[in-house]
């Protein structure tokens, strides 16, 4: 733990610690909101509508009311007058259709479970007692399930006063932008040219539930000058703000404050119903309450993930070359905007091209409505989709010309040298080498060997077949530099805020505008600091998620709190040294232009007087003996906005194998090699990559929200929402490369999201290719085993599939039937 | 979520606990044995009994003893101890294995051989091997104790023949010494039910299959019997083609839902080729 980087002097930067919060998080016994009880404090239960779209007639609530413990009662109608709107963050276009989101239904609800009355009660018990003695009558009005049925014309509205299904189109092309080529034109080119071709392919991304692990859960207390409110959220700060617009107030009245969070994927960013609704009533019964949902609610309710339809469009000549991409969305807003809703298919937009040079591009998002529970950011959100289709349609491609789909990719991809790389959507990404993430690996799976054995099943019709499947992905991240989402009209900037408070003993307190929720903030940061300060990691504590503690910030999501928080706390640290050395030069009567700072150290160059950053602490402290003109105090803070997004990416290889009798898929090899930059901390960032996987292999072969012909949720629980544990997980194989980031000091990029979105269309690539052999080249995700079983009965097992002969003649037979595979030889960056 | 208000007894005796059941009259009472299928029902709100008598305080209910040509189980033995008792090892490894594929670890260390029973989910695993062994079902009630066979016991979905006022006390399986056994458990992700599981044992003499008991998880309300599977593989050399033959005749007389883990024709082949998978690993 305690072994020095000879170059840099780092003690703790790229040590695998052990993260420090774990012990209070896994045993419980830490501040989960849920854990927060008050002297006095009322319970809610919530009253939750069956149906998915209809009017309320009547709700007789007078049982209700006079049910044991009940304090009071309130309907939509009761709150509607304060209840304001549930604000969205991104109005993606200017004529963006924005219908209002009451916390409590009035009158009209659009999706089942949206909260129709709110009961507060002397304990949780007596509250969902009296919830179950509302008596709702609804008249039932036609519900829009289905995007593609939503935008037609005649089809009954989600929002009658918006007069149409359709939230925003959004629109991005090369052409016009002056970034690429028309993409029309280059899709006519290769229609009319007998060496190119065009493939046109349809994809579903279903709709996801983020499930966390810990429900979520909110305590309000009304007492004292501020409303103080507790949230298992992963936005305080953005919270705080919202509620203080919704309710009219000063900012300065809310404190917000979000204890341990169990976990997020982007399912507790926003300002919720249930926060609000909690609000409202503590402050009608003047004294604290709490609301904490149960599973059910959580996965009725908290938005949901996913759920778009992608129509792609790639024009290629046949050498392998792309020559353009088009992308036409649909993707399903639900019934409401949440915080970011209209934009998560716009976070995507820039990433369809991915690691490859495409010269002409374009991109369509329709956002519809429907009424289902709104959807959100959900790990990745946007580039997980961009990922999948990407892809998928490269490994189509390389089946189509016979040809080896990693050899594909590299014929396409940015070169290790051509960095830094202008895109196609104008982003620039700063660093990467991809030759190197995928010759190791290949190098680790064994592809060669892995495809041998596939061409030995094929051929001898083993029950058990085997599929391999690529993705080598990028995705931008480190949300974000501000004036970039300001020319996207979102509503807030993309900067981090940090302060470093130098206490009198020496101890560090570090103040983060980044609440961790599970991710392990506490330890990375610490390691970051013991550095930069020269202080033990011991000394040092992370302090966040308390709106009063750290006063500004912008939360946790799109893997920005190391590569945006963690460089603010570095820029930070850098003003702690500098207002140190004029304090320590005093009292080593010495110049401060002589004046070095090295490990904790602050020394006369050229001689060993010195004096220590804690005893600089003290000296300041007591400030008996300090220079004039200068305020006695080391503290400080730093904002930091990037110039720049975070792109890391890395190649991921998946090997199924499909039990050709039940259709079921088990992952037989996981491998991937991710560049996520220099690693502060490379057991947090495997943990993450493992986090991420899991998550992106459940949406390829388990997960998925699903509603019946009424508009309800048919996976409520955990018996029908089949989401995976350890157990079905395969072993990963994970290795890292570091290309460094040169838009940060500290040469980082994020983790948090790679795993989820690279991995997707691994397992489905991989799927596919194992069910070649009967002409099958897609099918729809999850590929349960009986999708798989279903797909392939009746069908012809043609084992020379893919031995068809390529035009050109340079390619003599497909992969697995001795084309060439990539060996990452030719390959001169590699390595 | 919270469940409705109830009254809850924790008796010491089986006749203590007829005895608090019989005295409670009109109010709707509930058996609480491991609570892994109660417990969510309650908390759900789809029942809201006005008594919960809680077993688990009765010693007597819980173990394994050797009763001649029988192991007699008690109900409230949990999942784990079955997959771990040496007597159900050694005479009904059928059991042990498929209580194994019970859900996870913490539901086995609560869940109870007899509350399986009793629930009679037919997407639970326990009722189809004591199904295919054979096992008697000993039940108490004010007028003093019954035993039921297997094939009796399970009546309909959820539903048993142990009627209002009783309790099942224990489980009476035949000593299947020296049998194979294999429990072939198909569901999506490990912790979920079953979409079908097939139990076998089987007797293999000098190569030759002499008697075989199969039974289906899901392919029906109840758990079936799969008979036309065990009379083909009688006489039978025990290889992989001939218990596949005889394996075609799982469905046979099966009556499988479509619901949403799998449609009616995917169970019924899956019925065929896990009831081949599991013969095929009884015999080792
Ligand atoms: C997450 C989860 C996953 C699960 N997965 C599986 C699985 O994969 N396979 C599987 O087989 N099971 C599964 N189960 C169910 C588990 O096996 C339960 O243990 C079992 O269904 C019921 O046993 P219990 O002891 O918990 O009974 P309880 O839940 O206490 O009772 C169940 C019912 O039986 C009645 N009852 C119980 N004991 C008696 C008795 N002695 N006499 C009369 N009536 C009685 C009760 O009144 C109640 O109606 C799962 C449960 C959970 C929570």
């Amino acid at each position: 733990m305690t072994a020095v980087d000879e170059t840099t002097g780092a003690k703790e930067f790229g040590q695998s610690r052990r993260r420090k919060e774990d012990a209070r998080l896994i045993t419980g016994r830490t501040k989960w909101t849920d854990n927060i009880v008050l002297p006095g404090m009322a319970h809610l239960a919530m009253v939750r509508s069956p149906v998915a779209s209809g009017t309320i007639a009547s709700i007789d609530v007078a049982d209700a009311k006079t049910s044991p413990g009940v304090l009071g009662v309130w309907t939509g109608a009761d709150l509607d007058a304060e209840q304001g709107d549930l604000p969205c963050a991104w109005a993606v276009t200017p004529d963006m259709k924005h219908p209002r989101r009451p916390a409590v239904a009035a009158g009209r609800v659009k999706f089942a479970g949206e909260i129709v009355a709110v009961i507060a009660a002397r304990s949780a018990a007596e509250a969902r007692d009296a919830a179950d003695k509302v008596i709702v009558d609804y008249d039932d009005l036609p519900v829009v399930l289905d995007m593609n049925e939503a935008i037609k014309e005649g089809t009954p509205l989600v929002h009658e006063e918006l007069g149409t299904n359709v939230n925003a189109t959004w629109i991005f092309d090369s052409g016009e932008a002056g970034t690429g080529g028309n993409v029309d034109e280059a899709i006519a080119a290769a229609h009319a040219d007998p060496d190119s071709l065009v493939i046109e392919r349809t994809f579903r991304q279903q709709r996801l539930v983020p499930a966390f692990m810990e429900p979520r859960s909110t305590v309000v207390d009304p007492t004292g000058e501020q409303l103080t409110v507790w949230s298992a959220t992963q936005v305080p700060h953005i919270a705080r703000f919202l509620l203080a617009v919704v309710l009219g107030i000063s900012e300065s009245k809310v404190r917000f404050i979000a204890p341990d969070v169990g976990g997020g994927f982007g399912g507790k960013i926003h300002l919720s119903p249930e926060e609000v609704a909690t609000v409202l009533i503590a402050r009608k019964l003047g004294k604290p309450v709490k609301y904490t949902e149960t599973r059910s609610e959580s996965i009725q309710s908290a938005h949901h993930g996913r759920d778009q339809i992608q129509k792609i469009t790639l024009s290629a000549k046949k050498d392998g070359t792309v020559t353009g991409l088009k992308v036409d969305l649909l993707a399903d807003m639900g019934a409401y905007l949440g915080l970011v809703t209209p934009g998560v298919p716009i976070l995507g937009a820039f990433m369809y091209n991915a690691i490859y040079k495409i010269p002409a591009y374009q991109f369509k998002c329709v956002n519809v409505f429907t009424n289902k529970v709104l959807t959100d950011a959900y790990r990745g959100a946007g580039r997980p989709e961009a990922t999948y289709a990407i892809e998928r349609m490269m490994d189509t491609l390389a089946n189509e010309l016979g040809v080896d789909p990693l050899a594909l990719r590299e014929k396409n991809w940015i070169k290790h040298e051509e960095f830094p790389f202008t895109s196609v959507c104008g982003l620039t990404y700063d660093s990467g080498n991809y030759e190197a993430a995928t010759s190791r690996a290949v190098e680790l799976f064994d592809y060669e060997g892995l495809r041998r054995e596939q061409a030995e099943r094929r051929a001898r019709k083993d029950p058990i077949q085997l599929g391999i499947g690529i993705s080598t992905f990028t995705e931008m991240c480190g949300l974000a530099p501000s004036r970039v989402l300001g020319s996207l009209n979102y509503g807030a900037g993309g900067w981090e805020y940090s302060a470093i408070r130098m206490l009198p003993t020496g101890k560090v307190e570090v103040l983060t505008g980044a609440s961790a929720h599970g991710q392990g903030h506490e330890t990375a940061f610490s390691q970051i600091v013991a550095d930069q300060l020269g202080v033990p990691f011991e000394d040092v504590e992370i302090l966040h998620g308390d709106t009063q503690i750290t006063h500004k910030g912008l939360d946790t999501y799109g893997s920005r709190s190391l590569v945006v928080g963690g460089i603010a706390i570095v820029k930070a640290a850098e003003k702690v040294i500098e207002k140190a050395k004029p304090i320590a030069a005093h009292l080593l009567e010495a110049n401060v232009a002589d004046i070095e700072f090295d490990s904790g150290k602050f020394s006369v160059a050229g001689t060993d007087k010195g004096v220590t950053i804690q005893e600089v602490a003290l000296a300041t402290f007591a400030a008996h003996n300090y220079p004039e003109g200068i305020e006695p105090s080391i503290d400080a803070d730093a904002t930091f906005d990037p110039e720049n997004f975070s792109y890391p990416h890395g190649t991921h290889l998946c090997a199924t194998e499909i039990d050709t009798e039940t259709g079921k898929v088990t992952i037989r090899k996981y491998v991937c090699v991710d560049d996520i930059g220099t690693v502060v901390n490379p057991l947090i960032a495997e943990g993450q990559v493992h986090g991420g996987l899991a998550q992106g292999i459940a949406q390829a072969l388990w997960e998925e929200a699903r509603h019946d012909e009424s508009g309800t949720l048919t996976t409520a629980t955990f018996v029908d929402y089949t989401l995976p544990t350890a157990a079905d997980m395969p072993f990963f194989t994970t290795d890292m490369t570091e290309t460094a980031s040169t838009s940060n000091p500290l040469g980082v990029k994020g983790v948090g999201e790679a795993g989820t979105i690279a991995s997707t269309p691994a397992v489905i690539n991989a799927v596919v290719d194992a069910l070649r052999p009967w002409g099958i080249d897609d099918i729809q995700m999850p590929t349960t085993a009986q999708r798989v079983w279903k797909a392939i009965q009746g069908k012809e097992f043609d084992a020379s599939v893919g031995a068809k002969d390529t035009r050109d003649g340079s390619h003599e037979a497909a992969p697995g039937n001795g084309a060439p595979l990539w060996s990452g030889n030719e390959s001169g960056g590699a390595q | 979520m919270i469940p409705a208000a109830f009254d809850y007894e924790s008796p010491a005796s089986v006749d203590e606990a007829l005895a608090v059941i019989a005295g409670a009259g009109d109010r709707e009472v509930k058996v609480l044995a491991g609570g892994q299928s109660l417990i969510p029902v309650l908390r759900l709100r789809m029942n809201a009994p006005d008594l919960v008598v809680d077993l688990g305080r009765i010693a007597e209910l819980r173990g394994v003893r050797d009763d001649g040509d029988a192991i007699a189980i008690g109900a409230m033995t949990t999942h784990d101890d079955v997959t771990r008792e040496p007597l159900i090892r050694q005479h009904a490894l059928l059991l042990s294995l498929a209580a194994q594929t019970v859900a996870d670890p913490q539901v086995r260390h609560r869940g109870t051989f007899g509350g399986s029973l009793a629930h009679a989910d037919p997407a639970a695993d326990m009722p189809a091997p004591a199904l295919a062994l054979g096992a008697e079902f000993v039940i108490a009630g004010p007028s003093g104790r019954r035993t039921v066979g297997a094939s009796d016991f399970f009546t309909d979905l959820f539903t048993t023949a142990i009627g209002e006022g009783e309790l099942l006390v224990e489980v009476r399986v035949p000593k299947h010494t020296g049998w194979g056994a294999h429990y072939e458990k198909f569901n999506h992700v490990a912790h979920t039910w079953s979409i079908v599981g097939v139990a076998a044992a089987v007797r293999v003499e000098g190569g030759t299959i002499a008697e075989a008991k199969v039974g289906l998880t899901n392919m029906g309300l109840v758990p079936i019997r799969a008979t036309a599977v065990e009379q083909a593989l009688v006489g039978q050399p025990a290889t992989a083609d001939a218990i596949r033959a005889a394996a075609q005749n799982a469905d046979q007389g099966t009556n499988p839902m479509s619901d949403a883990s799998a449609d009616e024709d995917y169970r019924r082949h899956l019925a065929k080729v896990l009831t081949g998978r599991a013969v095929l690993a009884a015999v080792g």
